[in-house]
């Protein structure tokens, strides 16, 4: 499916810059265009690195398994495929976790460990579990508590009132995460049928 | 609020730290443990990162987007939106960057108090890089068959989107 994306961004956006008469733009475009990836590639070397050699403590002192004890009423219920102490609980709890308060950069190696555990015990190493497309959608539909970039953003743009969104985008991120869990809940058990 | 926000990472990192103290691990073997991993996942997740952007900013450079919407322009102008932010709803489940960037244009053409204004605002909170994180996460562990996951992830979008509009109209029309 990522495929089809990705041909469609490719093939879409060439055609429409030669279309606008940007041959020269898109030429160049393509000589250099993987610099941009590795440039967030570098961006997010060191945060990988500091982050998961810090979660790699928490898991050392059994820290995470304590965090993922306490959360494990509710994660259960979203992820019924899972055993109770399935080791990847922890980072999807932690990944959560720091999604909703707008840490995006550390949500990132939690949820990339999480998706490393869940493979583990994956039958079929190139197809996706019924945990993973719940953690995914969980993920994407990313509910924000306090989504520190707008907040900052509207600071800096002199509002009287920068956090007056807070609710408002919480409640959008709610409505938008519960649709898509029941989206998730409803093809799970048309598969099952 | 965003004071507030800025004890939330310390105290996480100290906290680990010195229960792990605490506990008598062995705190920067465990680190460089880690660390390493995380190296190691750096170079796993760099085809699918590479690729993803490359396709993305090809996409967004073309401009196809604002095409597409200068026909709905005189509906928009009728309700008042201006056109910048319906590509930022349809931009913000491909790429966080470029919909932050139209973001911070809204909030300096009608600032940031403005209706247009917090409906960016609602809009950027909404939702994730969809996209993104799906190429991401299942190109780190090389899954290719990925069944409903893009259909759920892009539907819970849509009704996110629709969401932040009715709920910014609700709450600041």
């Amino acid at each position: 499916m990522v495929t089809y994306i990705w041909v469609f961004f490719v093939v879409i956006g060439s055609f429409f810059t030669i279309f606008t008469g940007n041959i020269s733009s898109l030429n160049n475009q393509i000589l250099k265009g993987g610099s941009d990836g590795l440039k967030l590639l570098f961006d997010m070397l060191p945060l990988l690195v500091l982050w998961t050699g810090i979660m790699q403590i928490a898991e050392d002192s059994k820290l995470l398994e304590l965090f993922s004890k306490l959360v494990r009423p509710v994660l259960s219920k979203l992820f019924p495929s899972l055993p109770k102490d399935h080791p990847a609980i922890g980072y999807i709890a932690s990944n959560i976790a720091a999604n909703a308060l707008g840490l995006g950069s550390a949500a990132t190696p939690f949820g990339l460990k999480a998706m490393e555990c869940l493979q583990e015990d994956n039958p079929q190493k190139d197809t996706a579990t019924e945990a993973m497309i719940t953690f995914l959608v969980l993920n994407t539909g990313g509910v924000t508590i306090i989504p520190t970039t707008v907040i900052a953003l509207r600071m800096m743009y002199q509002s009287s009132n920068p956090t007056e969104i807070i609710i408002t985008s919480v409640l959008a991120t709610l409505i938008s995460n519960i649709s898509g869990l029941l989206f998730d809940y409803v093809k799970r058990r048309k598969n099952h049928d | 609020m965003t004071n507030l926000a800025n004890y939330i990472v310390p105290i996480f990192v100290l906290g680990i730290i010195l229960y792990a103290f605490h506990k008598k691990v062995n705190i920067y073997e465990s680190f460089l443990i880690g660390a390493k991993e995380g190296l190691v996942t750096t170079f796993k997740i760099a085809p699918a990162v590479i690729a993803m952007v490359f396709a993305t900013n090809l996409f967004l450079n073309s401009h196809f987007l604002e095409f597409l919407f200068s026909y709905f322009n005189p509906f928009l102008t009728h309700f008042g939106i201006p056109i910048s932010v319906l590509p930022m709803a349809l931009v913000r489940p491909i790429s966080g960057t470029a919909s932050l960037a139209i973001m911070t244009n809204i909030f300096a053409d009608y600032g940031p108090d403005s209706f247009v204004g917090r409906l960016a605002s609602n809009l950027q909170g909404c939702t994730d890089t969809t996209i993104y994180v799906l190429a991401l996460y299942f190109g780190s562990i090389k899954v290719t068959k990925t069944k409903h996951a893009l259909q759920a992830g892009l539907f819970a979008d849509f009704v996110g989107i629709l969401a932040a509009f009715l709920i910014t109209f609700l709450f600041f029309g």
